[in-house]
């Protein structure tokens, strides 16, 4: 069928070269990639050198803004919230997504298919829906987990204290996110030749001895990749806090994570010079923390 | 394949069976608590909400004056962030994962002059925070007066450097430089051959991209919520945490809260219905970039 287009095409249009092809194809990718890209990282490192002066427009004030986020504790604690959550969530999340994986892997289960789908499903949800439903489930009064603790005769913690929030925040990423990771580890494992299988077998290496020396560090590069995506977003930490929020004024503050602390400053305080200078460093630390991350990983393989 | 069951006597075999299905089922549970409780809520009125148990069906059933209150509240506002949820996640999938394929094609079936350079950027993109960048975009658009605008949602969309990733790694793998070689034989220009030869063959992973970039726009709050500040703009995610934020600072009375868990019912339902349909995409797209990386 191509072939006969080919044929009764005229032959005299316009035929784009090899040369030109490729940054053709490139083009709209490219353009766009410049102008929310490129253009705002520019722009908002513009900004940061400047300050609102007391009487009408801006001022330049070179570095002024890093030095004052740099000496700046709400900034900080931000970042030590960000961190806890970090260390909290990731390993949780990747520990169980991986688990799951190799059980999913290995054959022995009833329901591979629906537990597979099942597990993925929340993905599908947002994550402004899947904070709005579990503020409900934590809700003290009407919350089924309070209810039902009350029913077997004890009082369920408050979920959205100041001891409790963290974790709390961390069971809402677990249930939307295990199963994405799941998925990725799964096809992984899959993707795995069957000879090898076979080999360990005649070896009479056990089902739990050749998932774990064998399997696992056969997809410890796709694991780096992943917990690499993590890291970045739950550096990002935005939309839970943001939310949940509205039930717990007094724990969740307005500088909770550096994200939240740039919009309140960007619309609340008016200091939109000094937000870009947050965000820009947020944006250094994730790239510092992924970049560690790699590095560290990468020297593990080698040896 | 099951290597327990060829290795281990079958007692064992049995027993890890019942072991790690009951795992795994306790895990199901966990999964489908929060989706069960908003199909309740959602059947539930008001005062019902607060006063039965919450994982479990109350006496009156109210789902139907739980969705005529969703979509007549604020003059059917809600109807208008659903489309505008459809819209802006249609919109910046298509051009995001069109985009996205024409960059990974140019990346895996041709040299050409800073091809590693721009590589580079797109991979370094990946890990460039969005939400970092969104406060500043907000900033500059602002500045040319095109906040407020659904461009101002749907254009940063459409940059998804993990979409020319993917595709780059999937186009090299499905489609042989041979193929190529042989429209180019034919006499048939780049572009031609792009789009009658090698579209058919990388629809697998378009599908997939497609998907990944839809869900992206779709879950996206941060920036619809800083970009936009006309009610009747918002997309779902926006609109029903207003609706909230309303329900709970009791202005707009007890009334809303079953209202924001319809809401919630009613647009993942469709989502995680196309989720199940189109399952063979994501399961095997999603593998295919990690396994490459």
């Amino acid at each position: 069928m191509t072939e006969r287009q080919l044929k009764t095409r005229p032959r005299n249009r316009v035929i784009v070269n090899k040369k030109i092809a490729p940054y053709l194809f490139l083009a709209p990718f490219a353009l766009l990639f410049v102008a929310f890209l490129i253009v705002p990282l520019i722009y908002a490192a513009d900004i940061s050198l400047y300050k609102k002066a007391m009487v009408g427009g801006v001022k330049f004030v070179g570095a002024d803004n890093y030095i004052k986020a740099f000496a700046d504790p709400k900034f900080w604690e931000g970042i030590g919230v960000l961190f806890k959550f970090a260390f909290l969530q990731i390993p949780i999340m990747i520990g169980t997504a991986l688990l799951f994986a190799l059980i999913l892997d290995s054959g022995v289960l009833w329901a591979k298919a629906f537990f597979r789908i099942s597990f993925f499903i929340p993905y599908a949800v947002p994550a402004v829906i899947a904070t709005l439903i579990w503020s409900y489930l934590y809700g003290p009064a009407y919350g089924p987990i309070g209810q039902t603790a009350r029913l077997l005769g004890f009082e369920a913690p408050d979920f959205v204290s100041q001891e409790w929030i963290l974790g709390s925040i961390v069971n809402i990423a677990q249930w939307q996110f295990m199963g994405y990771n799941m998925i990725i580890y799964f096809a992984a494992l899959q993707a795995i030749p069957g000879d090898l299988e076979e080999a360990s077998v005649v070896d009479g290496a056990s089902a739990f001895t050749f998932a774990t020396r064998i399997k696992l560090p056969m997809i410890v590069p796709t694991i780096i990749v992943t917990v690499v995506f993590s890291i970045i977003g739950s550096l990002q930490l935005f939309t839970e806090p943001f939310l949940i929020q509205n039930m717990a004024r007094s724990v969740i503050n307005s500088n909770f994570t550096p994200n939240i602390y740039a919009y309140n400053l960007t619309f609340v305080a008016q200091q939109p010079n000094y937000a870009a200078a947050i965000s820009f460093l947020l944006g250094g630390v994730i790239a510092v923390v992924s970049y560690v991350f790699m590095l560290a990983t990468n020297q593990r393989i080698d040896r | 394949m099951s290597i327990v069951g060829k290795n281990a006597s079958s007692a064992k075999f049995r027993r890890n069976r019942w072991l790690l299905t009951g795992l795994l089922s306790l895990y199901f549970i966990y999964t489908f608590m929060p989706l069960f409780y908003v199909i309740t809520a959602a059947t539930k009125s008001n005062q019902d909400l607060f006063s039965t148990f919450g994982l479990w069906f109350a006496e009156d059933f109210s789902l139907w004056e739980n969705l005529a209150t969703l979509f007549t509240i604020q003059d059917g506002i809600f109807l208008k962030w659903m489309a505008n949820t459809a819209y802006y996640s249609s919109v910046s999938a298509v051009g995001a994962a069109l985009f996205s394929t024409l960059a990974g094609y140019a990346f895996a079936k041709y040299r050409f002059f800073g091809k590693k350079l721009m590589f580079a950027l797109v991979l370094g993109a990946v890990m460039i925070p969005q939400t970092a960048l969104v406060i500043p975009m907000f900033l500059m658009l602002s500045s040319m007066g095109l906040t407020n605008t659904s461009l101002a949602v749907i254009l940063p969309s459409l940059v998804f450097p993990p979409g020319v990733f993917l595709m780059w790694a999937y186009i090299d793998d499905a489609i042989s430089n041979e193929l190529i070689e042989a429209g180019r034989m034919d006499g048939a220009g780049e572009v031609h051959i792009f789009s009658s030869i090698a579209f058919r063959m990388l629809m697998p992973g378009f599908a997939t991209v497609l998907i990944l970039a839809f869900v992206a726009s779709w879950n996206n709050y941060f920036l619809p919520l800083v970009m936009l500040n006309k009610p009747d703009m918002f997309p779902i995610t926006v609109g029903l945490a207003q609706l909230y934020s309303t329900a709970i600072s009791g202005t707009g009375g007890v009334l809303l809260f079953t209202v924001v868990m319809t809401g919630a019912l009613v647009s993942i339902v469709p989502v995680i219905a196309a989720f199940l349909i189109m399952q063979r995409f994501w399961q095997g797209g999603l593998g295919a970039g990690g396994v490459k990386a």
